[in-house]
């Protein structure tokens, strides 16, 4: 139940860059939000899970699915697509990739979860300004990525929820 | 070496450790309040700590640092890399001392003058008029030299006035230091602790997953190592959790000793009280919770607490007294930091928060006084009048406030102007195992700390209590009270479950609150770890935490405070119930002694109980032999007719199960049967009665292993099998004869009022043994006494003697009716006078007994 792609997660990390100016190239592991391609630095992932088990809160904010267990951790399960301001999703069922702030767990609720891409930063823009507000807050830029574009998530600020 | 010189080593260093990290980020990024406070507050500790010490460089050292970082954090300065190189500076020097002092148990020699000089310069830069309200704190010789008229305050200051090289106290024994003892304990990182247990809440899973699978396999080969690993398990977990609670005196340890120098300090006369220091508590609140307490010592010596002199002028001691107490309540720790000072001044708070802008005029006025109070948490908020170098910079409150909001606890400030300031800090036990029942509402489940649950009703099942509205509000008749109740999935905006027709009511109590929750399933009570919830959930305050289940699920633990406050049953306007008696709570049927009780099922789902003593003999009948005359089910039973009573109300022939289990009560060659649905169980359970939902036929009901069981009231079901089932003959055994029965159980009571009333005997019962000497003052009379042993007040014991002593009863025979019938109970009973011992529910001795004792008085 608990499938754990960490051991993947690693494999396909790019040697450093090639040359000084490409050295601010990140490694991003993607993942899939209402058809949406968005990104996540990698090193900020703990673990990529299944299904999950999880627990409504009541009166927490809307953008918090509940909780889960991760091995005796508890774990605060946060819906992307609720955070994105995007339909619920039909098919039951989401993967969490499982992300740390301050010592506490948290979980990303994506649709899919792809794979670990090294990210040049030649090829990613700023935020578009007519960007929906509430993805603007929490878009570190756009990413080229063949015919589609990514979104560059900031964890940091997906996670500011209520504060 | 000094553990006290010890211990403060071990946290300068990990202070130095984070100041390097947190000053190079507040280079980065100057404007970051929460960097700069967090360094200011290191190296406030650290100032005041070595203050104490008599540490006098690194005092002067530190404070001149602090000075500086007082000045970015008041905006008075800006953050400058020289400014930071500075600050940077002077923790070089202090580490250089506090390596001096490690290996010598000595300040090192040095001269500090320069780099004050160079850091006083910097703060002063911007702001000239400052100056002199810090020049002599940053002078050489520290503001701890202060005369002072106490007798005892004799040799502390002094190294303190001295050349820097000589602190007191730590010389003799310093140089050799450490390989003297081996050390008893070691320091283990709190990382190790912390994997440590999320690695036996694994195990602790997976063994319940084990275990789970092995009861399905019926017997195999693994159920006796796996038993064995289950129990190893359990130790280790308790083990584990063991090595993380510490009582709480721990991080009081200093304290005597600081409020002593505080005092000779200050000149006042402070006298510390500790309650409560074995309370336990998670080592790592523990350490977060220590320079907050700390601090509000300090400033309970340094602004609560009066000099001398006003103290006597106000008509108060000389000395005045800081109270610190702590308290286990509810799963969370309570500590209570008190003085009988001055109080807070709430005009002055009031002219501080107007000049600071904090709020307008019309908005205090509208404020509550415990409002306005509340101001002094903001940051960088100090009423002192005078900045000294024990308190008064602000630091302090806020800190405190925030250090407690971190791990979930909060804080509140109870004051009155001229009598003392209490802060009474709430702190979940954050990895505290407590006992929790689990319910459920609007189909989620919920975790209650078993401390704050009084007891359990159900409600709105056929025959039991019933909700009732006054216009919106649910509320519930219990015994002689009406009490409010909150709807769980209402209060958590859950989908209801249908109507509230059925369910449970949580009776809770907060405080003096009462209160009950509504809840649509009552599980079973697990042991629970609690752990905080994520800080995107604190501001829910229903909630106290939440936990994992023996199931591997998730689920959010209530807060009952929370509820309350939520609910505005625990606003502080709020009607305070009187005190309950204490060890009497509100139960009104409740007995001490446990009792084996027969469980079974009838009628419907919810298990059914009667004491055991009471069952002469289970049968089972089979359906054939049952018969019917004049309506009435009978069975030939050992040459005789015994009435059978269903316990569902009705027997249908046709709806008979083929063997139909029986509870037999007999009297003499009397019988009755009780028909029921199945026979469960006999447990030993401790009775609480909870008479809410009387109906005929049962007395209440109680829990037992968990579950909301009936209990039959049985005189009842005996009246049912038939008018005359005692009969004339069986009357004529009491013949009228009057029995006094003293027993403070209304269970009780209500056992053995009819059993004796059966037999014949008037029976008058009272609650206590004051009651029966009134009656016997009062001049009713009576052919025998009949008393329980266990009684609040005066026992048992002592109204025999006290009946013994003289008086009209004292020839009246006395039986002692108890729980305990040990051979060392029986001659104690009868050294204080009871005629018999006869124990409880043997109804057929009692009898017996009493028909002898009357027959045949004793000779007084």
């Amino acid at each position: 139940m608990q499938q754990s792609i960490a051991a993947t997660a690693r494999a396909p990390i790019v040697p450093p860059a090639r040359g000084p100016a490409e050295a601010a190239e990140e490694v991003f592991l993607t993942l899939t939000v209402a058809g949406q391609l968005c990104g996540v630095p990698v090193l900020t992932v703990r673990d990529v899970l299944g299904v999950q088990a999880i627990t409504r809160i009541p009166l927490a904010p809307n953008e918090v699915a509940g909780s889960l267990n991760l091995r005796g951790r508890i774990v605060t399960a946060i819906d992307l697509r609720r955070r994105l301001g995007l339909p619920p999703r039909e098919a039951a069922g989401a993967m969490s990739v499982v992300v740390e702030r301050e010592g506490e767990l948290y979980s990303l609720l994506a649709d899919e979860v792809g794979e670990v891409l090294p990210l040049p930063s030649r090829d990613r823009a700023h935020n578009p300004p007519t960007l929906d507000p509430l993805w603007r807050e929490v878009s570190r830029g756009v990413h080229r990525l063949g015919d589609r574009l990514l979104i560059l998530l900031d964890v940091e600020q997906v996670l500011a929820i209520g504060a | 070496m000094d553990d006290l010189l010890a211990d403060f080593l071990t946290e300068t260093h990990e202070g130095l450790v984070a100041l390097d990290a947190a000053l190079v980020r507040l280079e980065r990024a100057p404007e970051d309040a929460a960097t700069l406070s967090e360094v200011f507050r290191i190296v406030h500790t650290i100032k005041g700590t070595c203050g104490f010490l008599g540490l006098s460089r690194l005092e002067a050292v530190a404070h001149a640092a602090e000075n500086l970082l007082g000045r970015y954090r008041d905006g008075t300065r800006a953050v400058t890399q020289q400014g930071v190189s500075l600050i940077l500076g002077a923790l070089d020097r202090i580490r250089a001392i506090v390596v001096g002092l490690e290996a010598t148990g000595a300040e090192p020699a040095g001269e500090d003058a320069p780099l004050i000089a160079q850091l006083n310069a910097e703060a002063e830069g911007a702001e000239a008029e400052g100056a002199e309200a810090d020049g002599h704190a940053t002078a050489p010789p520290g503001p701890a030299a202060i005369e002072t008229d106490e007798p005892e305050a004799g040799p502390l200051p002094e190294p303190v006035r001295a050349a820097p090289p000589a602190p007191a106290g730590a010389e003799p024994e310093m140089a050799p230091a450490g390989g003297a003892t081996p050390p008893q304990t070691i320091r283990v990182s709190v990382d190790v602790l912390e994997d440590l247990m999320m690695l036996v809440s694994e195990l602790v899973l997976t063994r319940n997953q084990l275990l789970q699978l092995a009861r399905s396999q019926g017997d195999s080969a693994f159920a006796v190592p796996l038993q064995r690993l289950s129990h190893i398990t359990t130790d280790l977990q308790e083990g584990v959790m063991k090595t993380r609670m510490q009582p709480i005196g721990n991080a009081w340890a200093k304290l005597p000793r600081l409020v002593r120098d505080l005092g000779v300090e200050l000149g006042k006369k402070i006298a510390l009280e500790m309650r409560g220091a074995e309370t336990e508590l998670d080592r790592q609140v523990l350490e977060l919770i220590k320079d907050p307490l700390t601090h509000m010592v300090r400033n309970s010596a340094d602004h609560g607490l009066e000099r001398p002199e006003e103290r006597l002028a106000a008509g108060k001691p000389e000395t005045g007294r800081i109270m610190l107490k702590a308290r286990h309540e509810g799963g969370h720790i309570i500590i209570e930091i008190g003085d009988d000072g001055r109080g807070l001044n709430a005009e002055r708070i009031r002219q501080k928060v107007l000049a600071q802008g904090l709020a307008t005029e019309a908005e205090l006025a509208g404020m509550p006084e415990r409002e306005i109070h509340r101001f002094i948490f903001r940051p960088g908020f100090s009423t002192a009048a005078a900045v000294t170098a024990v308190s008064g910079r602000g630091v302090g409150m806020d800190v405190v406030k925030t250090n407690m909001e971190r791990i979930g606890g909060t804080i509140d400030i109870r004051s009155r102007e001229g009598l003392g300031t209490a802060f009474v800090i709430k702190i979940p036990l954050t990895l505290a195992i407590v006992s929790a029942l689990i319910v459920e509402a609007g189909g989620e489940r919920f975790a209650i700390p078993q401390i704050g649950v009084v007891e359990l009703v159900r409600v709105g099942g056929e025959g039991t209590a019933q909700l009732e509205r006054i216009k919106d509000a649910p509320v519930l008749r219990l015994r002689d009270r009406l009490l409010p109740l909150v709807n769980l999935a209402a209060l958590l905006r859950l989908e209801p479950k249908g109507e509230e027709a059925s369910g449970f009511v949580v009776v809770t109590q907060v405080g003096g609150h009462v209160f009950g929750i509504i809840v649509d399933r009552v599980f079973d009570t697990e042991e629970i770890v609690v752990k905080p919830v994520a800080p995107i959930l604190r501001h829910v305050t229903m909630f106290g935490g939440n936990t994992i289940l023996g199931d591997g699920s998730v689920i959010m633990i209530l807060d009952p405070n929370g509820i309350a406050r939520a609910t505005g049953l625990g606003a502080e306007t709020g009607e305070v119930e009187p005190e309950r008696e204490p060890g009497r709570p509100a139960h009104l049927l409740q007995s001490d002694a446990s009792t084996a009780l027969l469980l079974f099922r009838a009628g419907d789902a919810a298990p059914k109980a009667v004491p055991l003593g009471l069952v002469a003999r289970l049968e089972v009948v089979e359906r054939e032999r049952i018969e019917s005359a004049g309506g009435m089910p009978l069975v030939q039973y050992r040459g005789r007719l015994m009435p059978l009573v269903p316990l569902s109300g009705h027997w249908d022939a046709g709806m008979a199960p083929a063997r139909q289990p029986v509870l037999v009560f007999s009297d003499g060659d009397r019988a009755m049967g009780l028909m029921v649905d199945e026979i469960l169980d006999v447990v030993e359970a401790r009775l609480t009665v909870d008479a809410a939902g009387e109906r005929p036929g049962y007395l209440g009901s109680v829990v037992v292993a968990g579950r909301v069981t009936e209990l039959l009231d049985t005189a009842w079901w005996l009246r049912q099998g038939g008018e005359d089932w005692f009969g004339a003959a069986a009357r004529a055994e009491g013949a009228g004869r009057r029995v006094l029965l003293v027993e403070d159980s209304a269970f009780f009571r209500s056992l053995v009022v009819p059993a004796l009333g059966a037999a014949g005997y008037v029976v008058t019962a009272v609650a206590d043994a004051e009651e029966a000497l009134r009656l016997r003052d009062a001049g009713a009379g009576f052919d025998a006494i009949v008393s329980d042993i266990t009684m609040p007040g005066m026992d048992g014991y002592a109204l025999a003697r006290a009946l013994r002593d003289g008086g009209p009863w004292c020839g009246l025979p006395l039986i002692a009716l108890t729980g305990r019938a040990g051979p060392e109970d029986i001659e104690r009973g009868r050294e204080a006078g009871f005629t018999d011992y006869v124990a409880k529910f043997d109804r057929a001795a009692l009898l017996e007994s009493l028909g002898q004792c009357i027959t045949a008085p004793v000779e007084a």
